[in-house]
């Protein structure tokens, strides 16, 4: 009986400070005008950091604020939401959500109210609908967040190629793109500072992970690159002001998959073999090497396969 | 004081999630096999757990859950009059436990079958052979899903969709080798999705999607033979063995639960 009540006040012992910096607030940094960014860590999902592990932020207008993407659990949301409340007297009237991983959307319960259109890929609710179950599931398991479908919104806007967006006197581009990170990345121009919001179609720092298609993110960079950018930030890791050199080295590490993977499938080689041998001299360029690396040429192979 | 009572029934609330987790982490990871699962595929037979017949490789942390590697190793070879029959894959915590279940002859050469397959939980995967004699023996092997974003879906469904019903054959090597066993590999493109019911989410209601039955013959005599389910990837993938004779055809016939039919055939020379 004893051991168990010490077991319980180590994990309230372990609990409380996490419950505590729940009033703390969100660290955020105005990285151009009007263009505000809480930068992530570079951690895997767990009970300690709760799934906040992403970029997220806010651009204002003088009519509107632009929430781009809302964090990753809902007490992070409402942070953020705390976070613009402070900063301006401009109220929030879109959310934009830049793709379906956890790490960027679990903070959308806290934007729910009128007046607030949530702005999504045409193939998020798609992705939404097929990944919940698990997510749901995981969130409990993986992150001590006890989540429910509601905790999804769709969006009620859905952009098919690109949708501008006014926030007044200052206007936002949103660009829908084929299967790259995802199946359903957004990426967001902000005019007035030439700011590209570019989310996890760039990894600065934090392997790039691929949910979607590897030689569609090349594609996808490849057009990316030739915007003509001030100020680049990504899903995770700091924010650059040189851009298109920001993204060589995600691009070389997605080369180098794909010029190796390509090869292997060529010689016979089996995807176990691939997974066992492929990049491993790119471990010590990035964080979190071994939780993705594997899993991206798992994905690739799947692709490559049928390249031919 | 409000707020710390709130913050200590939340701690609580917490700290009673995780036992519960802890719970199930250190209970009996058969549970499902040795309460539902045993009776329901093989009700009372005996089922033999030495290992003398087959052997199990799967990873301990799935990389992809949508994509696992899993293979599984005759150890004795197929003759006439010794031979493994079937082997069927359970993922024990899956919705849909049954994964697939392999069917050989002597003329399979060898019994080995490897696939790619989903997992939706941290769970056993089982693989259960059954020789000619009526012999059931069983290997298990837990596997951890991982963590991030992943999830057991394909990334690109759509690419998959739009190529539906393309199949091809990988030979070791470009020449087979006569009478003796040659690996070979069937890809077969197919979305396999679970359907969605989340109408909540998105109103989208899709049926699900997937293949069910695979049919590999070489010159017409069969090669292999299974009955597949939810929990093959997405562009389902198997490698096995076959003996040929002479020149000649293999040949793919699939099926998927929507009644769809695909085949597709490939010559072979030595």
């Amino acid at each position: 009986m004893f051991e168990k009540l010490s077991i319980f006040a180590a994990f309230l012992a372990i609990l409380m400070p996490f419950t505590q910096s729940k009033a703390e607030q969100l660290n955020l940094q105005e990285v151009a005008p009007g263009v505000f960014v809480h930068q992530g860590i570079h951690a895997m999902p767990n009970r300690q950091n709760h799934g906040e592990i992403a970029n997220i932020g806010f651009i204002v207008g003088e009519q509107c604020v632009a929430v781009i993407d809302t964090g990753g659990s809902p007490a992070q949301g409402r942070a953020l939401d705390a976070a613009i409340t402070e900063k301006t007297k401009v109220p929030v009237c879109y959310v934009i959500n830049t793709h379906v991983h956890p790490d960027h959307l679990y903070g959308n319960s806290a934007f729910k109210r009128a007046g607030v259109s949530f702005i999504g890929h045409r193939k998020l609710a798609q992705a939404m609908a097929v990944r919940a179950p698990y997510y749901l599931e995981k969130a409990g398991r993986d992150l001590g967040l006890g989540l429910k479908q509601e905790d999804f919104i769709a969006p009620d806007r859905t952009v098919d190629s690109t949708l501008e967006l006014d926030l007044g006197g200052r206007k936002l581009t949103l660009t829908a793109h084929g299967p790259a990170h995802t199946d359903n990345d957004l990426t967001v121009f902000d005019d007035k500072t030439r700011t590209l919001w570019l989310s996890d179609l760039l990894f600065i720092g934090h392997l790039p992970v691929i949910d979607g298609s590897l030689t569609g993110w090349l594609r996808e960079l490849s057009k990316l690159t030739k915007i003509d950018a001030k100020l680049a930030i990504p899903g995770h890791g700091p924010v650059s002001s040189e851009w298109p050199k920001a993204a060589e080295a995600e691009t070389r590490y997605l080369e180098m998959l794909r010029s190796e993977i390509r090869a292997y499938i060529k010689q016979g080689k089996t995807m176990e073999q691939a997974m066992a041998e492929v990049g491993q001299s790119a471990r010590g360029d990035w964080q979190l090497f071994d939780d993705f690396h594997k899993r991206n040429i798992a994905t690739s192979f799947a692709e490559l396969e049928w390249e031919d | 004081m409000k707020k710390d009572l709130n913050i200590s029934a939340f701690c609580l609330m917490i700290a009673g999630l995780l036992f519960a987790n802890i719970t199930l982490a250190a209970g009996d990871e058969d549970a499902a096999w040795n309460n539902v699962l045993k009776k329901q595929f093989f009700g009372d037979r005996s089922i033999d757990e030495s290992g003398a017949t087959i052997e199990l490789t799967a990873p301990y942390r799935a990389e992809d859950p949508a994509l696992v590697p899993v293979s599984v190793t005759a150890k004795l070879p197929q003759t006439t009059s010794n031979y493994i029959k079937t082997i069927t894959l359970i993922i024990d915590n899956n919705p849909v436990p049954f994964a697939a279940a392999f069917h050989f002859t002597p003329e399979s050469g060898k019994a080995d079958i490897a696939t790619r397959l989903r997992f939706n939980a941290y769970t056993n995967i089982r693989a259960i052979a059954e020789t000619n004699d009526g012999k059931l023996s069983m290997v298990k092997s837990f596997v951890k899903a991982s963590g991030g974003c992943s999830a057991p879906i394909g990334a690109d469904l759509d690419a998959a969709m739009a190529r539906m019903g393309k199949m091809k054959f990988k030979l070791d090597g470009d020449k087979i080798a006569l009478n003796q066993p040659n690996q070979t590999q069937l890809l077969v493109s197919h979305p396999s999705i679970s359907g969605m019911q989340m109408d909540q989410i998105s109103r989208m209601v899709k049926p699900a999607h997937f293949v069910n039955q695979v049919k590999v013959s070489f010159n017409g005599k069969p090669v292999l033979s299974a009955e597949t389910d939810i929990a093959l990837s997405t562009d389902p993938n198997f490698r096995f063995y076959f003996v040929p004779d002479k020149a000649g055809e293999l040949k793919a016939e699939v099926k998927d639960n929507q009644g769809k039919e695909f085949s597709y055939t490939q010559a072979v020379t030595p």
